[in-house]
């Protein structure tokens, strides 16, 4: 059913890395401004549907072998994961914890453990969004 | 704290039997379990010098600390005694399921991993001086004899019963916990030492009577107490082990153990004495009249048991009189509690024998009919001398320890009517008439149960197996319990102060000072008074009955059938499964158009009439911004999409009015500065209109003749409702601040604790991170779901098509 759009073909090549590239900036960026795991996911997955609407469900699957009900689930056990860190250290549930370290290239920066959970939540939201539509959409 | 971790050794050490199970084939895992008790028990037996001269020992492991929960190990002589029995009786089971169970056959690691749950669990109830920990050991008694009933679960009758007494024990454990709450808001304590100190304040508080009845119902379900005792039979479908175990020498003890652990609570009350005793009492008599019906040996031993513990309880209740005696030590009313631990103690011995007989018997001729069975005694002559003994033990005949414990029995229900407060005086005498008669068919199903199985006319062709001795492996365990009968008969009074008298020294608190105070000594000869005469009569009258039992047998078809309390359960069961079935399917059709009328309803009543009752509503212009042109034009395009979503007539079109709506809330977000919201509303209309998209070729054409969308007044008014509550509820939020706004909260403390600078993001992922974490749970739920559905239709349709 799909018709050969050369024009749409190829303009997604470049356009998808645009977006995803973005994405995870959106994502990281997300503590200090506006972005954070919700919408870096979300745009992600666009980009994904993005190939999908170019491609075939089955092409984006060989070029992308992900199984999004893993990514899903691994995504609940690491914000799961971080949320408990605070219990065995004696201190409450989702208690998170940040300081400053000097990386190579980078420079100053913050790690949180926050990050770690936003990832979490970053892998759900993929996860979801892409199970929902590859299932709903691959099903003829 | 490592007293408390005792009660955790055999929970602990299942974890490693499905290995072992799974590794070591050659060996039957039984044996590795069997380490388990023997350890135990020699533990327990080291405590038994201290503890017999009254002193308790106590420890404690913290559980929930802030809700004051925690473990605590109190050993006293009552928790050390049903300790040992519990090890004890644990170790001669484990051995005896050895040669019961097959080691080829039988998924060993399950019975064995269930079985060592258990034992932790009782251990947990019976030394728990938490009343909330106690409570959590006595469910897990329900749910690990749950397991084991349906150990055998390709059975049907295994997993009826398994789930009649889960819902039986379930039911009384929660009401137990009930009571265990009422008691402890009661005494401000959750530890059962500290109320039993303040007893007496705690017997004129309103909730006593209360919490004291539903306690009991715990207790009395437990203990298979009439009229809760129908699952005990059912329960009989269980490996032997298991009933000999559970179902005679421990678990149903619990209720046991709770009732006399609570009497110093509740010994004061009127309602306590009579519930213990009487339907003690009742099912005394109830479970050996009924147990002469029963053809199946393990059914005999059931009603049995229950009429057994029924004895014991309502020697319990009487010895809750004696607190209403003045100096009690000195009168006859002494005795009860020493009976009953007495007793109880003995029971564990012979009717844990006959159990192993029974399955015995069951394992080498391959039949529990007792109409099927005879003419074995021949045949298995060590069977029958440990039947015999049992047997002769439960009928209270000398020289066996049953005799010694009936005969204070007796003595404990004939001072009962000496007793002169709560109308004891009137009706006391009926106690000792109804013991008496309990007893007699006590007598008979005791001699019915080991002469109809071992004399008479052996009937090989109506067994499946050709019967013979059981293997010597299978046999000791019963020989030791049976040999135990014989010399606790010849040393009551060095069992009585070893582990009798400080057991008793914990039912009865108030009225010794020490174990050495308590002036009972057990003797068999007590020279020719009423009780020797009443044991005459039962030995007479019970073994006339005995002989003419076909003659009378007929009397128990009087009753019909569908009036028993079984059919009654069986009846309640239906109910909650059929009939309640029913009326959910009323109103939950499955339609989702029906639910979400249901809930938009609800929600909008409940709101707009809180808001009207509370006189919430209110409306200010005060501090809002001013309206621009912009804003009013994007409510234009916001409503005429809306609109347009609802009166297109092509789907394509619906889904692009529906993608403006998106669009232009988003832009909303965009002028009141929130990039966050914007950014995120933006990316959701395009994945959520791309995945209409994809979807769109599979959606069914919007049918032709539905060209005009019917008008629906419920609808209408419900959709009417759910604006005009959002709108009212965003007014009056906006126009009244009862609170100062946690907007500064959040910007003084979003670098310095939460390491951040974007609020918003912040708040997703550390203020309000539970949140988050349940969206992305409900998230997960929601995408498994539609996978589940959409992959659920797709194999339907194949299986359609093969079966075209």
């Amino acid at each position: 059913m799909k018709t050969n759009d050369v024009i749409l073909k190829t303009t997604s090549h470049v356009v998808f890395f645009i977006i995803f590239l973005f994405s995870i900036h959106v994502f990281l960026a997300g503590h200090f401004a506006p972005g954070g795991g919700f919408v870096g996911g979300l745009l992600t997955s666009s980009a994904i549907v993005l190939l999908l609407l170019v491609y075939d469900i089955k092409t984006v699957q060989k070029l992308l072998p992900i199984n999004y009900t893993i990514m899903t689930a691994s995504g609940l056990v690491l914000a799961l994961g971080t949320a408990s860190i605070g219990m065995f250290m004696g201190k409450p549930f989702f208690k998170h914890y940040f300081d400053h370290f000097y990386l190579p290239l980078i420079g100053d920066t913050e790690l949180h453990t926050a990050m770690l959970f936003d990832t979490g939540v970053y892998l759900v939201v993929v996860g979801v969004t892409l199970t929902i539509i590859q299932s709903i959409g691959g099903d003829d | 704290m490592v007293q408390v971790l005792f009660i955790f050794i055999p929970i602990i050490a299942a974890i490693f039997i499905p290995v072992l199970f799974k590794k070591v084939r050659g060996i039957h895992t039984g044996w590795f379990v069997l380490i388990v008790p023997v350890v135990l028990a020699a533990i327990y037996a080291s405590y038994i010098s201290r503890v017999m001269h009254g002193e308790a020992i106590v420890s404690k492991v913290n559980w929930v600390p802030s809700l004051d929960i925690s473990f605590i190990s109190y050993i006293d002589g009552l928790s050390l005694l049903f300790s040992l029995l519990i090890t004890g009786i644990g170790a001669l089971v484990v051995l005896y399921s050895i040669f019961y169970l097959d080691r080829t056959r039988e998924q060993l690691h399950n019975f064995y991993v269930y079985l060592l749950m258990f034992m932790s669990a009782m251990l947990g109830v019976v030394q728990s001086d938490h009343l909330i920990s106690l409570y959590l050991f006595w469910e897990l008694t329900s749910i690990s004899s749950f397991l084991l009933i349906g150990y055998w679960y390709d059975r049907d009758r295994s997993r009826f019963g398994a789930l009649k007494s889960m819902m039986i024990t379930v039911f009384g454990g929660l009401m137990m916990l009930g009571g265990f709450i009422l008691l402890s808001i009661m005494g401000g304590t959750y530890s059962i030492r500290e109320l039993i100190a303040q007893a007496p304040t705690l017997a004129t508080h309103d909730w006593f009577t209360l919490s004291l009845v539903l306690i009991l119902l715990g207790a009395f379900t437990k203990s298979a107490q009439f009229p809760f005792y129908i699952w005990l039979p059912d329960a009989m479908e269980a490996p032997t082990p298991v009933s000999a175990y559970l179902h005679s020498a421990t678990m149903v003890k619990a209720g046991i153990y709770l009732v006399a652990r609570l009497t110093p609570i509740y010994a004061s009350s009127e309602t306590w004495v009579w519930l213990v005793m009487g339907v003690g009492l009742f099912t005394l008599f109830w479970g050996s009249f009924f147990a002469v019906k029963q053809t199946d040996l393990k059914g005999i031993l059931a009603f049995s048991t229950v009429s057994q513990l029924g004895l014991i309880m309502s020697l319990l209740g009487a010895g809750a009189v004696a607190f209403h005696v003045d100096q009690a030590q000195d009168t006859v009313f002494k005795f009860a509690a020493f009976a009953a631990i007495f007793h109880l103690i003995n029971h564990a011995t012979f009717k844990g024998s006959l159990f192993m007989i029974a399955g015995i018997v069951d394992h080498e001729t391959g039949t529990r009919d007792i109409r099927k069975l005879g003419g074995l005694m021949s045949l298995m002559p060590i069977s029958f001398t440990v039947a015999a003994i049992g047997s002769f033990s439960m009928a209270g005949i000398p020289p066996f320890n049953g005799f010694l414990s009936k005969e204070m029995f007796l003595t404990s229900m004939l001072a009962i009517k000496d007793f002169n407060l709560f109308a004891m005086d009137t009706w006391g005498a009926i106690f000792p008439i109804v013991a008496w008669i309990a007893s007699v068919f006590t007598f008979v199903y005791s001699f019915y149960f080991v002469f109809k199985t071992f004399t008479g006319k052996y009937k090989p062709e109506l067994l499946p197996k050709k019967a013979h001795e059981a293997p010597i492996g299978m046999l000791i365990s019963p020989i030791i319990l049976a040999s135990l009968v014989l010399i606790i008969f010849f040393i009551p009074n060095i069992i009585g102060d070893v582990f009798v008298k400080p057991a008793v020294l914990a039912i009865q608190p108030f009225l010794y000072d020490s174990v050495s105070a308590i002036p009972i000594h057990v003797s068999a000869w007590h020279g020719f008074n009423t009780e020797l005469f009443m044991t005459i009569g039962i030995f007479v009258v019970g073994f006339l009955l005995f002989l003419t039992i076909p003659k009378w047998q007929k009397l128990y078809n009087i009753v019909p059938d569908w009036l028993s309390l079984n059919r009654l359960y069986d009846r309640f069961m239906t109910f909650l499964d059929k009939d309640l079935n029913f009326i959910s399917k009323l109103y939950m059709t499955g339609s989702i158009r029906n639910y979400l009328v249901y809930m938009f309803s609800f929600i909008v009543v409940i709101t707009i009439s809180t808001l009207f009752v509370k006189d919430a509503f209110s409306f200010s212009m005060e501090g809002t911004a001013p309206i621009h042109v912009y804003e009013i034009i994007l409510i234009l395009v916001l409503i005429i999409s809306t609109m347009t979503v609802l009166f297109s007539k092509s789907r394509l079109t619906a889904i692009i009015a529906l993608g403006a709506v998106g669009y232009s809330v988003a832009l909303f977000f965009v002028i009141f500065n929130a990039p966050d919201l914007a950014l995120t509303q933006l990316v959701i209309e395009t994945v959520s209109v791309a995945l209409f998209l994809l979807a769109f070729y599979h959606l069914p054409k919007l049918s032709r003749h539905e060209e005009r969308i019917r008008f629906r007044l419920n609808n209408f008014i419900i959709s009417l409702g759910v604006g005009v509550m959002v709108t009212l509820v965003a007014l009056s939020a906006q126009s009244q601040k009862l609170v100062p706004s946690i907007t500064e909260y959040y910007k003084e403390t979003v670098n310095t604790l939460a390491g951040g600078g974007n609020i918003v993001n912040v708040i997703l992922v550390d203020y309000r991170g539970f949140d988050t974490l349940f969206e992305i749970t409900v998230l997960s739920i929601a995408g498994m779901a539609i996978l589940g559905m959409i992959q659920l239709r797709l194999s339907r349709k194949e299986n359609e098509h093969e079966n075209k």
